[in-house]
């Protein structure tokens, strides 16, 4: 599916509006004792797009989704999806409207199979109703319907070949494509990944980038937490940045990449290297190091400042707190 | 020391009633914890909620036996129902203490003074069998089963307490190999899991909570019939611990291990009392008392126990793959 309509109605921008939302959120804010984790004013997500959100650790970006999801409950605001309102919507209820996500840390059934964790996925199993599970008949046929299906995402997954074994036996990254593949036996309409990258080895992370391609091309809609800035930019249409709860930026990614708030949220002052280049990162680190208010790179400080203790009494700030405090803009 | 007596009365204890009741109990238990997850910790509750909603619908209101039956079951219900409102939605802890106190408040509201017209305080409740053992079938005799001779009515509270227990066996092995088992492990594993893939958990764990209170409501039934009485004293904290005994010597996610493990439990308990008591008969211990050599076994019991946990800690019957990735 190529659609290269513009994706936003009039500008980008925070909050701007979309040519055909399937995510509306208004004023939607969590704050866990005094620190807002979440203060979204207002966000869209656009329909069978693949959106990505971004922000530094502690934006608030998993928060949002547990929120989304009826995971957590929000301190006050409003969100629908697909014309209809699911605040205060029960979790299970919201997966079965079509909207299914993925865990940070991932959550698979370590000790079923691989099989049996992907059967576990699939709607409409009249034998998950206590009345019906003690006749077999009657949910036989689903249950062979169920696992056919089960049998081509795992092929396409690569877990074939782990089809009975436990899934607490598979690897790191392997659970990661596990929980995917389970989540599209739902067969959602918007698939929601947290960090669906992390921890997979960089073969298999080409193979899942053409996974949620190839999602987007089914007609979902896929909204994922990503923090490796090289794949956003292959694979996303659109970018959200988040930063201290709040959405700072939004706009393709090319666009994004070059704003000012992104770098800021994610770097600070050092803003004149492009994120989206690899190099980018390694001519950033070149900077710091020759910088006299950066830490970065200079002997004896080290990221756990022992020279603290060392040189000064307890209580007494080194020059070395001296200088972190001075370094926040 | 008569060792043909000893294995004879062990032979007993493999198909005594209670026995047959313990197996009951621990499938609840399995359904519980081995399946769901959920610690219940009040196993001896919903038992004492089972024996005493048959004794007091029998006694105090003259229920024929299937009216008793359905009260003692639907109590149990109630009984889960009301445990797992409030706990539920909570961690697992949270069930264990729950359910802990609650068997707690049952044993004292049973025990109290002020209900004895009621549930006869301390003293329990008797004679309330009688209209179980007038559907008896079998005619007056003695009957004789391998070695072991028994009247009728010994024999018909066998015949029925373990054909329940085949029956109860059925079911679970029935429900849990459908899907409706398959979400309940997958409670079990991560209940967070499986509410992203848009199953009502809550309700799942209320429907196990139930279903096992319903088998130990059986049990303490049939716990209670070939006894003639029915006593708060037995429904303390200690008989669900007996019961875990059972459920992991057994093997803990399985339909027959509770069984294996009562078994186990209670020919294991016959074992030892004969064979200390026939030592101390001969003079081949004179360190023990009688009285103290019942607590040993006991004793005994535990240390088997530890040393299951430690050289086969699936269980009898458990699957050594579910726990290599414990």
């Amino acid at each position: 599916m190529n659609d290269e309509r513009e994706i936003a109605l009039g500008g980008g921008g925070p909050g701007c509006r979309k040519r055909d939302p399937i995510v509306v959120a208004r004023k939607v804010t969590r704050s866990f004792g005094g620190i807002n984790a979440v203060d979204v004013d207002y966000l869209e997500v656009p329909r069978h797009k693949i959106t990505a959100l971004i922000g530094p650790n502690g934006a608030g970006k998993t928060t949002l989704f547990n929120l989304l999801t009826g995971f957590d409950t929000p301190d006050s605001g409003e969100w629908e999806y697909d014309g209809s309102p699911l605040a205060k919507v029960a979790a299970y209820k919201v997966a079965r409207m079509g909207m299914v996500r993925t865990f940070q840390l991932t959550k698979v059934m370590g000790k079923l199979t691989v099989m049996e964790n992907m059967r576990l996925g699939a709607t409409n199993q009249p034998g998950e109703s206590l009345a019906k599970a003690l006749f077999k008949g009657i949910w036989g046929a689903r249950e062979k319907e169920v696992t056919a299906q089960a049998e081509v995402l795992l092929a396409k997954f690569k877990l074939d070949t782990m089809r009975d074994e436990y899934a607490a036996s598979l690897s790191g990254g392997q659970r990661k494509l596990l929980e995917m593949a389970r989540a599209l036996m739902v067969r959602p309409r918007l698939v929601m990944l947290d960090e669906p990258m992390a921890g997979v080895n960089p073969a298999l992370t080409q193979s899942l980038l053409d996974h949620i391609k190839n999602l987007k091309a089914e007609g979902m809609t896929v909204l994922f937490v990503e923090h490796d800035m090289h794949m956003v930019r292959h694979i996303a249409d659109w970018v959200v940045v988040m930063a201290e709860g709040r959405i700072v930026a939004e706009g393709p990614p090319s666009t994004v990449m070059k704003d000012q708030a992104v770098i800021d949220a994610y770097l600070g002052a050092h803003h004149d290297v492009d994120l989206g280049d690899s190099t980018g990162f390694e001519r950033l680190e070149e900077e710091l190091a020759h910088d006299d208010e950066s830490v970065v790179g200079t002997a004896g400080e080290g990221l756990i400042g022992h020279t603290i203790t060392e040189l000064h009494g307890a209580g007494e700030p080194g020059p070395a707190t001296v200088h972190a405090e001075e370094k926040k803009p | 020391m008569d060792f043909g007596n000893i294995l004879i009365n062990a032979f007993g204890e493999l198909i005594s009633p209670t026995t047959a009741a313990y197996a009951l109990a621990a499938l609840g238990l399995a359904v519980h914890f081995g399946y769901s997850g959920l610690l219940n910790f009040g196993q001896a509750g919903f038992m004492a909620v089972g024996a005493y909603g048959y004794a007091i619908s029998t006694l105090t209101f003259g229920a024929p036996l299937p009216v008793a039956v359905l009260v003692a079951l639907v109590s149990s219900v109630v009984f889960a129902i009301v445990l797992g409102i409030p706990t539920l939605r909570l961690r697992a802890d949270y069930l264990a203490i729950v359910t802990i106190a609650a068997a707690e408040i049952v044993r004292y509201i049973v025990t109290t003074n002020g209900l004895t017209e009621v549930t006869g305080s301390a003293n329990g409740l008797a004679a309330f069998e009688g209209s179980f053992y007038a559907l008896n079938p079998f005619p007056q005799g003695v009957y004789n089963i391998g070695p072991l001779g028994m009247s009728e009515r010994n024999l018909w509270i066998r015949v029925v307490a373990w054909t329940i227990v085949v029956l109860a066996c059925l079911t679970v092995w029935l429900l849990m190999r459908s899907p409706w088992g398959r979400v309940l492990k997958g409670i079990r594993e991560d209940e967070n899991a499986v509410r992203a893939l848009g199953k009502n958990v809550y309700a799942y764990k209320m429907q196990a909570l139930v279903i096992g209170g319903i088998l130990g409501s059986f049990a303490g039934i049939i716990f209670t019939l070939p006894r003639g009485a029915v006593q708060p004293a037995n429904y303390a904290t200690e008989l669900t611990f007996f019961l875990y005994t059972c459920l992991l010597l057994g093997g803990m996610a399985t339909v027959l291990g509770p069984v294996i493990g009562a078994m186990i439990f209670w020919v294991v308990l016959s074992l030892t009392q004969g064979l200390l008591y026939g030592a101390i008969e001969i003079g081949a211990i004179t360190f023990l008392s009688n009285v103290q050599a019942g607590q040993l076994r006991y004793i005994l019991v535990g240390v088997a126990l530890m040393l299951l946990m430690v050289f086969r800690p699936q269980g009898v019957l458990g699957n050594k793959k579910e726990l290599a990735f414990a």
